[in-house]
C-alpha cells in the first residue's frame, strides 16, 4: 500500500506542467529522464508522452518548443516512456516502437529517445536507399582511414614498426586545424595546407631526433613499439592539456548539406572524399612510377638488399615518416571537418580501425591498407543497417579481422612469409 | 613543511591503496606474458574489465562471492582462448593488435545501452551492488586504526628533528638494501662477458681466463654470505616499512568501503601471486617460457608444443589480470571508461619501471608509479600557480609525464630497477 | 630392411659403409637398402619462383648424407619443409614424406622433432640470454616439469631434472663446453654456438639429426672438431643429414652425397663420383667451369660479391623474423 502511495504523493507534489521547459537537475535522491522528439524535419513541440514508473503509476509530459521534455523522478528503476501518437502532427509518425524503457538512477539523467519521422522521409528511405546512404558514409570513412593507414603501413613496411602513436598524429591534424583555422582565422584551404606541412614536419622531426637515432642504437622493435605507446599517451594528454576534453571544430559555421540521388552528405564530405581520392591516387602513382617510390617498395621488400643495391635506406625512411605523418594530419583534418569536430581521444577511437584495416589488407602493403580501410569503413557504417546494434559496429570490424586471421593470416594482399 | 608532509602522506596512501595492489597484480600477469614469454599483450585492461564484470555482475545477481570470483576468472579464460587461437601462431605484432582492439571492444560492449541491465552501460556498476559479501568476510571489526600506532607524533610531538632523524634512517635503510642487492649481483662475470660478445665472434683465450677467475672469486664471496644477505635485506625492508608508517601515520576504517580489510586482502593476494609466479618460473615450464621468448623456432625444433605453452602463458597472465580487475573495482565501482587503454599502459609502465622478467619488479614498479604520479600532481598543485597550470591540468600533466617516462625507461633503462640488463631481451 | 641386416656398430667401419652403399645407383632419387627418410613430390613456391621441386629422395639409415648445392639451390627451404617449419605448395597435390615409417605430411615442427628427427639452423638459434645449461636442459624430451599442472610442485620433477642435468653435463663434456655451462649462450663464439646447438639437439636422443650448414661461420680450428663430432655421432648409430656448400668438408666425411640445384635434385652418389659428375659441375659452378671443385681460388671477387649479397639477404630475413 505504501509502495502504491509513494508515487502518487510524488505526482501530487510534482506538477506535470513543471516538467516542460525547465531544466531537470538530478540530485542524490532524484533522477531525471529526458529526451528530445526530433524528426528529420526538425524538433516536434507539443507532443505528449506517458512516463510509467516501476510500480505502474503513469504521468504525462509534453515537449516544449525546442522539442525537449524531461521528468524528475524520486525512485530508481525501470521507467516506460510511451509516445502518444495522436499528439504528433499529421505528417509525422513514430518510425520504430513508440515505447522505450530506461533505467533511472539517482544523480543521473537517463536519456530516452523515441525516433519519429515525417511521412516524406519514410517514403524516401527504403532499405536500398538506406544501404546506399550508409555505403557512401562507409566509403567516406574508408577513404579517411586509408589516408592514415597507408602511412601506417608504409612505416611498418620500411621499418617493421607498428606505430601506436599514429592515431594521435591523426588527432594532431584536427587539433592543429582548430588552432590555425578556427582560432587564428586563416582561410580553410591555406590553413589546411599549413596543417599538413606542420604534420609532415613532425614526422621529419620525429625521425630525425628519435627514430633514426634509436634505430642506430639497435633498439629492438618491441622496445620501439613501447616507445610509440608512451608517445601516444604523452600526445593524448598534451592535447587534453591544451584544448581540454571538449570537442573542437575546425570551422565555425555549420556545414551545408547536399543531396545527390539517394545520398545526402555535407558539402565538406564530398570535398573530403574528392581530396582523399586524389591524394591516395597520387601516393599510389608515386609508389609505382617514381624512382623514390620504387626505392620505398624495395626497402619494404628487403632493407639489406636495398641498401646493398645503393639505395639510401635512411633517406627513404625519413621520407616515409614525413609523408606518413602529413597523410595522417590530412586525414585528421578531414575527419574533423566531416564529423564536425575532433576531441583529444578521437584518434584513440580510430586506432583500432586503422590497425584492423592494415592487418586486414596485409601488414606492410600500402595497397592492402587501402583495400582494408575501405572494407573496414564499409563494415562499420553498414553493420547497423544490416541489423547489428549500433554499439557493436566496431566489434563487427574486429570480428571480421579475427576471422580473417584464422583463414588468411597474411591479410588480403600480403604474401605468405618464409620461416626458418 | 606541512605541504610536504601532506604530499608525502598522500603518496604513501596511494602506494598502499588496494588499486595499486590491483595494478601490481595485473602487472604480474603482464610479466608472465611479456617479461617471461615475450607475448606482447596490449589488452591487459580487457582481462581486468572482464574479471571485474564477471565478479560484479554475478554477485549483483545474488550469486555467492566464490562463484563471482570463479566467473570472473572464467571470462578471462575464454577471452584468452579467443584471442590466442588466431594469433599465437603468427608474428608477435598480430597479438598486440588483436589484444588492444579486443580490450577496446570489451569496453564498447560494456558501455552498450543494450546491456544496461547487466553492465550498467556507460554509468557502470556501483560498488554497493557487489561489495557486501566481501566486507562481510572481514574479521577486522568496526572502528578506525592508525598505522603505525607508535609514530612521530609520540616523540616530541613530531618535531622537525624527529622527522629528520626518521627520514635519514629510512634513507640509510634503503641504501643498505640497494648495497646488499648489488652485492648479490656481483656474480655475473657472465653478464659482463655476454655484453662484450653478444656479437658472437671469437673471444681471446687470455681474456676469458682472467674473467673466469674473477667469476670464481665473486661466486665464493656470495656463497658465504647469501643467507646472511637475504636475512639482512628482509630485516631492512621490514624496518623501512615500519619507518614509513612511523613517519607518515596513516589511518583508515578497519573494514569500511576502502579500509584496512580490503588493503590487507589486496596485499595478501599480491604476495600469493608473487609466490605462484616464483613457483612457475623457476620450474622447467618457466624455462620453456624464457626459451620461447628467446627463439620460438629453436624451441619448436626441440619438440616442444610452442603454441600450447604460449596459450598457457596467455591464460595464466590473463587470470592474474582478471584478479587485478576484481580487486581494482572492489573499493570503487566498475567504470568501463576508467579501465581502458590507459590502464594497460599504466601496467606496462609499472612493469618496465620495476623490471620485466623479475619476480618483484611489477610490484615495486606499481608502487613507485602510483606514488610518483601523486607526487607530480601534488607538487604541481602546490607550487605551480593556477594561472599556469590549473587543477584539471595537473592531472593531465601527470599523464604526460607517465608517457614520457615510459619512453625514457624503454630507451635508457630497458631492464628497469630490478632487472638484469643481460637477461632482458625485447626483440625476440 | 632394418637394423638386423646392418648392425649399427658395423657402420662405424668405413668398409662396411662402402659395401652397403656400393650397390646403390648413383642416380638422383635412387632407392636405398634401408631408408630412414623418404620424400616424394615436394614442391615449394614463393610467389612465382619455385624454390624446391624434389620428386623423390631417400636417405639411408646410419650413415652421413650430405646435401650440397650452390647458394639458392633450395637446400634450407627443403630442410624447413621436411621438418615442418614450412608447408609445401604441393601439400594437396601429392606431396608425401615419411620418417622411419611414419608419415609426416601434416606433422607440426614440434612433432617432427618428437618423432626423432631433430634439426639445427644455419643461423644458430642458441638462446642467447639463457645459460648454456638452460639451453641444454630445454633439449630433453618428456619433462614432467614442463607440464603446467605439475611444474609448481618441485618434488614431481626434481628427480628427473637431476638426471637430465647429468646427461647435459656428459654431452657438454663431450663437446668441450662444460666449463661454460653457467655462461649465457650469447657469450659463446659462433663455433661454440654451433656445438651447443648440436649438443642440445642430442639431448633428445634423436634417430636422425639434420644439420643446416654446421660449418658456416665457424673458425677453422673448430671445424675439425665439429667434423669429428659429426662422425662420432654416426659411429654411435645416429643418422646424419647435413647441408653444406664447402666441398672439402663433404668429401672427407660424407658417405653419400645428394646435390641440389635450382630446387631440384640433380645428382646422387658417393662423394668422389658426384664431384666428377658434369651435371653437378654445370649446376654447381656455372661460369666457374674450369676450376677444381673444393678449390679456395673459387672465391673470385665476383663470387665474393654474390656471397656477400646473399649474406645480406639472409641477414635481412633474420631481422624480419626477429
Amino acid at each position: 500500500m505504501l509502495l502504491l502511495l509513494a508515487p502518487l504523493m510524488l505526482l501530487a507534489m510534482a506538477p506535470p506542467a513543471g516538467a516542460v521547459g525547465t531544466l531537470c537537475l538530478p540530485t542524490a535522491t532524484t533522477a531525471c529522464i529526458a529526451g528530445t522528439v526530433r524528426s528529420d524535419a526538425g524538433v516536434v513541440p507539443n507532443v505528449k508522452l506517458t512516463v510509467t514508473d516501476p510500480s505502474g503509476t503513469a504521468q504525462e509530459v509534453v515537449t516544449g518548443d525546442d522539442g525537449r521534455w524531461n521528468v524528475q523522478v524520486s525512485k530508481e528503476g525501470a521507467y516506460k516512456i510511451a509516445l502518444q501518437e495522436d499528439t504528433l502532427p499529421d505528417n509525422v509518425a513514430v518510425s520504430g516502437a513508440n515505447e522505450v524503457t530506461v533505467q533511472a538512477k539517482f544523480n543521473a539523467t537517463a536519456p530516452a529517445l523515441i525516433p519519429v519521422r515525417t511521412s516524406t522521409y519514410v517514403s524516401s528511405t527504403s532499405k536500398v536507399d538506406e544501404l546506399i546512404q550508409s555505403s557512401a558514409s562507409g566509403l567516406r570513412l574508408g577513404l579517411l582511414l586509408a589516408l592514415a593507414s597507408i602511412g601506417l603501413s608504409l612505416i611498418y613496411g620500411t621499418t617493421g614498426l607498428s606505430n601506436f602513436a599514429h592515431a594521435e598524429q591523426v588527432t594532431l591534424g584536427g587539433i592543429l586545424g582548430y588552432f590555425v583555422v578556427n582560432v587564428h582565422g586563416l582561410n580553410l584551404w591555406l590553413g589546411g595546407l599549413l596543417v599538413i606541412v606542420l604534420c609532415g614536419f613532425t614526422g621529419w622531426f620525429q625521425d630525425r631526433v628519435m627514430w633514426q637515432p634509436l634505430r642506430r642504437r639497435g633498439l629492438g622493435l618491441t622496445q620501439l613499439m613501447i616507445v610509440t605507446i608512451g608517445l601516444s599517451l604523452a600526445m593524448q594528454y598534451t592535447f587534453q592539456y591544451t584544448v581540454g576534453a571538449r570537442t573542437v571544430r575546425v570551422v565555425q559555421d555549420n556545414p551545408t548539406v547536399r543531396t545527390i540521388g539517394p545520398i545526402t552528405l555535407t558539402n565538406q564530405s564530398f570535398v573530403a572524399m574528392g581530396i582523399s581520392i586524389v591524394v591516395i591516387a597520387a601516393v599510389g602513382f608515386a609508389l609505382l612510377r617514381t624512382r623514390i617510390g620504387r626505392a620505398t617498395r624495395a626497402v619494404s621488400d628487403n632493407p639489406a638488399l636495398a641498401a646493398a643495391s645503393g639505395i639510401d635506406v635512411d633517406r627513404v625512411i625519413r621520407l616515409v615518416w614525413t609523408v606518413a605523418m602529413a597523410l595522417a594530419g590530412l586525414s585528421g583534418l578531414l575527419y574533423a571537418l566531416v564529423t564536425n569536430g575532433i576531441k583529444w581521444d578521437s584518434g584513440l577511437q580510430i586506432l583500432l580501425l586503422l590497425f584492423a584495416a592494415v592487418t586486414l589488407g596485409g601488414l606492410g602493403t600500402a595497397f592492402g591498407a587501402l583495400v582494408g580501410s575501405l572494407i573496414i569503413g564499409l563494415v562499420v557504417e553498414l553493420s547497423p543497417v544490416l541489423g547489428m546494434p549500433g554499439d557493436f559496429k566496431y566489434a563487427t570490424a574486429l570480428l571480421i579481422l579475427i576471422l580473417l586471421l584464422l583463414v588468411r593470416p597474411q591479410g588480403l594482399l600480403g604474401r605468405p612469409e618464409r620461416v626458418g | 613543511m606541512d605541504t610536504i608532509q601532506a604530499i608525502l602522506n598522500s603518496m604513501l596512501r596511494e602506494a598502499i591503496s588496494p588499486q595499486t595492489a590491483a595494478v601490481a597484480i595485473a602487472a604480474i600477469g603482464l610479466n608472465v606474458h611479456f617479461g617471461f614469454t615475450g607475448l606482447l599483450n596490449i589488452g591487459q585492461s580487457g582481462f581486468m574489465l572482464l574479471g571485474a564484470y564477471g565478479f560484479a555482475i554475478s554477485i549483483g545477481h545474488g550469486l555467492p562471492l566464490i562463484v563471482g570470483v570463479l566467473l570472473g576468472f572464467a571470462a578471462a579464460l575464454v577471452f584468452a582462448l579467443v584471442l590466442g587461437a588466431p594469433t599465437l601462431k603468427l608474428r608477435g605484432d598480430y597479438l598486440a593488435i588483436v589484444t588492444i582492439s579486443a580490450a577496446e571492444i570489451i569496453r564498447y560492449v560494456g558501455r552498450s545501452a543494450l546491456l544496461t541491465d547487466f553492465t550498467g552501460a556507460a554509468q557502470g556498476l556501483q560498488g554497493v551492488s557487489y561489495r557486501t559479501p566481501f566486507t562481510n568476510l572481514s574479521f577486522f571489526g568496526d572502528g578506525d586504526s592508525t598505522l603505525s600506532p607508535f609514530n612521530i607524533y609520540d616523540i616530541a610531538g613530531g618535531a622537525v628533528w624527529v622527522r629528520l632523524v626518521g627520514w635519514l634512517a629510512l634513507a640509510a635503510c634503503i641504501a643498505g638494501i640497494v648495497l646488499l642487492v648489488k652485492a648479490g649481483r656481483a656474480r655475473p662475470t657472465v653478464a659482463r662477458r655476454a655484453s662484450r660478445d653478444a656479437g658472437g665472434r671469437l673471444t681471446p683465450a687470455a681474456g676469458t681466463e682472467s674473467r673466469a677467475d674473477l667469476g670464481a672469486d665473486a661466486r665464493q664471496v656470495t656463497a658465504v654470505s647469501a643467507p646472511v644477505r637475504r636475512m639482512g635485506i628482509g630485516a631492512l625492508i621490514a624496518l623501512s616499512v615500519f619507518l614509513l608508517f612511523f613517519l607518515m601515520p596513516t589511518s583508515y576504517q578497519d573494514t569500511g568501503v576502502s579500509g584496512w580489510w580490503v588493503r590487507f586482502v589486496a596485499w595478501l593476494l599480491v604476495a600469493v601471486c608473487l609466490l605462484v609466479v616464483y613457483l612457475l618460473v623457476r620450474s622447467p615450464w618457466g624455462r620453456l617460457l624464457r626459451g620461447i621468448r628467446e627463439d620460438e623456432d629453436a624451441i619448436r625444433s626441440l619438440g616442444k608444443n610452442v603454441f600450447a605453452i604460449k596459450m598457457q602463458a596467455l591464460i595464466i597472465g590473463g587470470l592474474f589480470g582478471a584478479l587485478g580487475g576484481m580487486l581494482y573495482v572492489l573499493p570503487a565501482s566498475v567504470q568501463p571508461d576508467s579501465m581502458g587503454r590507459s590502464l594497460t599502459f599504466f601496467c606496462y609502465t609499472a612493469l618496465l619501471l620495476g623490471g620485466a622478467a623479475t619476480i618483484f619488479g611489477p610490484v615495486l614498479g606499481a608502487v613507485i608509479f602510483y606514488a610518483a604520479r601523486i607526487m607530480i600532481k601534488g607538487v604541481a598543485n602546490a607550487y605551480i600557480p593556477d594561472s599556469i597550470m590549473n587543477g584539471q591540468q595537473t592531472e593531465q600533466f601527470s599523464f604526460i609525464v607517465v608517457g614520457v617516462a615510459l619512453m625514457l625507461i624503454v630507451i635508457f633503462r630497458p631492464q628497469g630497477i630490478l632487472g638484469n640488463k643481460r637477461e632482458l631481451r625485447f626483440n625476440v | 630392411m632394418s637394423e638386423s641386416t646392418v648392425a649399427r656398430s658395423d657402420l662405424a667401419d668405413p668398409a662396411t659403409r662402402q659395401a652397403l652403399m656400393a650397390g646403390v645407383d648413383a642416380t638422383p632419387g635412387s632407392a636405398k637398402p634401408d631408408s630412414i627418410l623418404v620424400v616424394d613430390n615436394i614442391v615449394r613456391q614463393f610467389g612465382g619462383i619455385t624454390a624446391v621441386d624434389v620428386s623423390h629422395l631417400e636417405v639411408q639409415r646410419g650413415i652421413i648424407t650430405a646435401l650440397i648445392g650452390p647458394n639458392g639451390a633450395g637446400k634450407t627451404t627443403f630442410f624447413n619443409l621436411i621438418t615442418g617449419f614450412d608447408k609445401p605448395s604441393s601439400a594437396k597435390t601429392g606431396a608425401h614424406w615419411s620418417f622411419d615409417g611414419a608419415t609426416l605430411d601434416k606433422t607440426s615442427a614440434s612433432s617432427v622433432a618428437k618423432a626423432g628427427m631433430v634439426r639445427t639452423f644455419q643461423l644458430t638459434k642458441a638462446l642467447s640470454r639463457m645459460t648454456v645449461m638452460d639451453n641444454m636442459m630445454l633439449g630433453a624430451q618428456g619433462q614432467a616439469g614442463e607440464n603446467l599442472l605439475k611444474c609448481v610442485f618441485k618434488p614431481l620433477w626434481s628427480g628427473q631434472e637431476k638426471a637430465i642435468e647429468e646427461k647435459a653435463k656428459e654431452l657438454l663434456q663431450r663437446f668441450k663446453l662444460l666449463e661454460k655451462k653457467d655462461d649465457y649462450a650469447g657469450s659463446l663464439s659462433g663455433g661454440q654456438r654451433k656445438l651447443l646447438e648440436m649438443a642440445r639437439a642430442l639431448m633428445s636422443d634423436p634417430k636422425m639429426i639434420m644439420l643446416d650448414e654446421p660449418m658456416a661461420g665457424v673458425n677453422p680450428a673448430l671445424t675439425q672438431s665439429l667434423l669429428g663430432h659429426i662422425q662420432s655421432l654416426r659411429d654411435d648409430g645416429t643418422t646424419v643429414l647435413f647441408v653444406e656448400h664447402d666441398m672439402h668438408v663433404v668429401r672427407h666425411i660424407s658417405d653419400w652425397v645428394a646435390v641440389m640445384a635450382e630446387g631440384r635434385l640433380v645428382a646422387e652418389g658417393p662423394a668422389d663420383t658426384v664431384m666428377s659428375d658434369t651435371a653437378v659441375i654445370d649446376a654447381y659452378l656455372g661460369a666457374h667451369h674450369d676450376t677444381d671443385l673444393g678449390d679456395d681460388a673459387l672465391l673470385s671477387d665476383q663470387a665474393m660479391v654474390e656471397i656477400q649479397q646473399e649474406v645480406a639477404a639472409e641477414q635481412a630475413e633474420r631481422e624480419e623474423e626477429a
